[in-house]
C-alpha cells in the first residue's frame, strides 16, 4: 500500500482518535455511575431524571448529538456571555465538543451497565456490612463500588469498542482525527479507496488491540475469584 | 425556544423523516437478505468456506460506519473500471451508496445475531425434525430458521434502532435525511438548538414506533411461548 508520505499524518490522527476515545469513555463512566446512583436514590426527582436520561439519550443519533453540542453550545455560550457584556464569537473546540457529546451519549448506556452491575452484587454482602455497623456510604465505598467494576467490565468493554468507532464522527465538525486526516490525504492524492481502506485497517487494528486489552483487564479483575469446576 | 421557527421548518424535517425511513427499511431488508446466508455459512458451511463470512463480519463490525460509507461513496470512484461499468448510474448516487453501506453494515451485525439464534434453537426440536426425516434445507426452512427468527427478534429490534441512529451519517454524503434536512435549515437560520432538538424528537418518535411495532410482532409470533405464563 503506497501512502505517498501521508503515513505520519494518519498516525497523528490515530493518536487524536485514541485520546478522544479515552477522554469520552472517562466522562461516560463518571456520568454512568452518577446516573446509576441517581436511579437508586431515595429522592423521586433524581430517579426520574436518571430514567429520562437513560431513555431519551439512547434514542438520539450520536451525530445529531455531536452537532447539537458543537453548534448549540457556542450559541448558548455567546448568549450567556452577552449578558456579561462580552460580544465576541465563542466556539467550543471540536475535541471538547466530541468528548462532551460522546461522553454524554455513552454515559446513558453506561448507567444501565452500572445499574446491572450493582444489582449483581449479592445482597447478603450488604447486609453483612450493615451488621458490622457500616452505614450506607461506607458500605457503598468499601463493598459495592470495588465489585461494580468487576461486574461492569465486560459490557463496558463492548461500549468502549462502539465508542471508539463513533469517534470517527468528530471529523464532521473538523477535529483532526484519523478520519479527517485521511480526508486531507484523499483530497491531495485523489485515491479515496486506498486511504479510506488504510483508515479502515487502522481502526480494525485499534479494535483488535482494545479487545485484547479488555480480555487482559478481565483476567486481572477476576484473579482470585473462585470458578465453578468444569 | 422558538416554536414558530420549528413549525415553519417542519415540512422540510418531515420530508427528511421519509428519507430516513426509506434508508432504514431498505437497508434493513437487504441486510436480512445478506445475513441469512452469512449466518448459515458461519454455522453450517463447509470448513474451507467459513473464513469468508467470518472476515466479512470482522471487517464490518470492527470499522466505523462512516469509513464504510466513505469507502463506498468516494472509494469506488477511484477505479475507472467502476466508473465505466453499467453499475455506475447506481454507484454514482449518494442515495444508493448509503443503502449499500448500511446494508453491508447491518448485514454483518444481523448475521451475528442470527448465528446466536440458530445456535440457540433447542436441540430437541432439531432432533425431532431429524427423526421425522427432515434434513438439509428442509430442516432449515421448516424448523431452524422460523424458530431462530423468533429468538432473534428482541436483539434485532436493538439492531434496527442502532441502524436508525446510524442512518444520520447519510447526511455526511449530501443526503437530506432528518439530520441532513436539519443541517440545511440551520445553514440558513443559524438556530442549531431549536432545529437539532426538533430533529432529535423526530428520531425519538421513529424509534418509539419501531420498538412498539416489534413488540407487537414479538407478541404475535411468540404467542405460544407467552401463553403458559399468562
Amino acid at each position: 500500500m503506497n501512502l505517498h508520505g501521508f503515513g505520519a499524518l494518519l498516525l497523528e490522527g490515530t493518536w487524536l482518535t485514541v485520546r478522544l476515545a479515552l477522554a469520552a469513555m472517562t466522562v461516560a463512566i463518571v456520568l454512568g455511575l452518577l446516573a446509576a446512583l441517581a436511579g437508586r436514590s431515595r429522592v423521586a426527582a433524581l430517579r426520574l431524571l436518571a430514567h429520562v436520561y437513560a431513555t431519551l439519550v439512547r434514542g438520539i443519533p450520536e451525530l445529531l448529538m455531536l452537532l447539537l453540542v458543537y453548534f448549540g453550545a457556542s450559541v448558548v455560550l455567546m448568549k450567556v456571555a452577552s449578558l456579561f457584556g462580552h460580544d465576541g464569537y465563542i466556539e467550543l473546540s471540536p475535541f471538547a465538543a466530541g468528548t462532551a457529546a460522546l461522553g454524554f451519549m455513552y454515559g446513558a448506556y453506561a448507567s444501565e451497565v452500572v445499574r446491572g452491575a450493582i444489582d449483581a452484587i449479592p445482597h447478603g454482602q450488604i447486609e453483612a456490612a450493615q451488621a458490622l455497623g457500616m452505614h450506607r456510604l461506607l458500605s457503598f465505598r468499601r463493598i459495592v463500588l470495588p465489585q461494580t467494576w468487576r461486574f461492569a467490565l465486560p459490557p463496558l468493554g463492548n461500549l468502549f469498542l462502539a465508542l471508539l468507532k463513533d469517534t470517527a464522527l468528530i471529523s464532521v465538525v473538523g477535529a483532526n482525527d484519523l478520519m479527517r486526516n485521511t480526508a486531507i490525504a484523499v483530497s491531495d492524492t485523489v485515491q479515496p479507496f486506498t486511504f479510506y481502506g488504510a483508515a479502515a485497517l487502522i481502526y480494525l487494528l485499534l479494535t483488535v488491540l482494545v479487545t485484547l486489552a479488555i480480555a487482559w483487564l478481565e483476567r486481572r479483575v477476576n484473579r482470585g475469584m473462585r470458578r465453578a469446576a468444569t | 425556544m422558538n416554536a414558530a421557527l420549528i413549525w415553519s421548518n417542519l415540512p422540510q424535517l418531515l420530508a427528511g423523516a421519509w428519507v430516513t425511513l426509506q434508508l432504514v427499511a431498505l437497508s434493513g431488508l437487504l441486510g436480512i437478505a445478506i445475513a441469512v446466508p452469512t449466518a448459515i455459512a458461519r454455522v453450517a458451511g463447509p470448513a474451507w468456506l467459513r473464513w469468508l463470512p467470518y472476515s466479512y463480519i470482522f471487517f464490518f463490525r470492527g470499522t466505523p460506519l462512516l469509513v464504510q460509507i466513505f469507502l463506498v461513496y468516494y472509494g469506488l470512484s477511484q477505479f475507472d473500471a467502476v466508473r465505466q461499468s453499467v453499475l455506475w448510474p447506481v454507484l454514482g448516487q449518494a442515495y444508493w451508496c448509503a443503502i449499500i453501506a448500511f446494508s453491508l453494515n447491518t448485514g454483518a451485525y444481523t448475521a451475528e445475531i442470527l448465528r446466536g439464534a440458530i445456535q440457540g434453537v433447542p436441540h430437541g426440536e432439531v432432533e425431532a425434525a431429524r427423526s421425522l426425516g427432515m434434513s438439509g434445507s428442509l430442516l432449515y426452512r421448516r424448523v431452524i430458521l422460523p424458530r431462530a427468527f423468533r429468538l432473534a427478534l428482541p436483539a434485532y429490534t436493538n439492531e434496527l434502532i442502532l441502524m436508525l441512529k446510524g442512518s444520520a451519517l447519510a447526511s455526511t454524503i449530501t443526503l437530506l435525511d432528518i439530520t441532513g434536512a436539519a443541517r440545511t435549515i440551520i445553514a440558513v437560520t443559524y438556530t442549531p438548538v431549536e432545529i437539532f432538538l426538533a430533529a432529535g424528537v423526530l428520531y425519538l418518535i421513529l424509534s418509539f414506533v419501531i420498538i412498539q411495532g416489534f413488540r407487537w410482532l414479538e407478541r404475535r409470533l411468540n404467542a405460544h411461548l407467552h401463553a403458559r405464563l399468562a
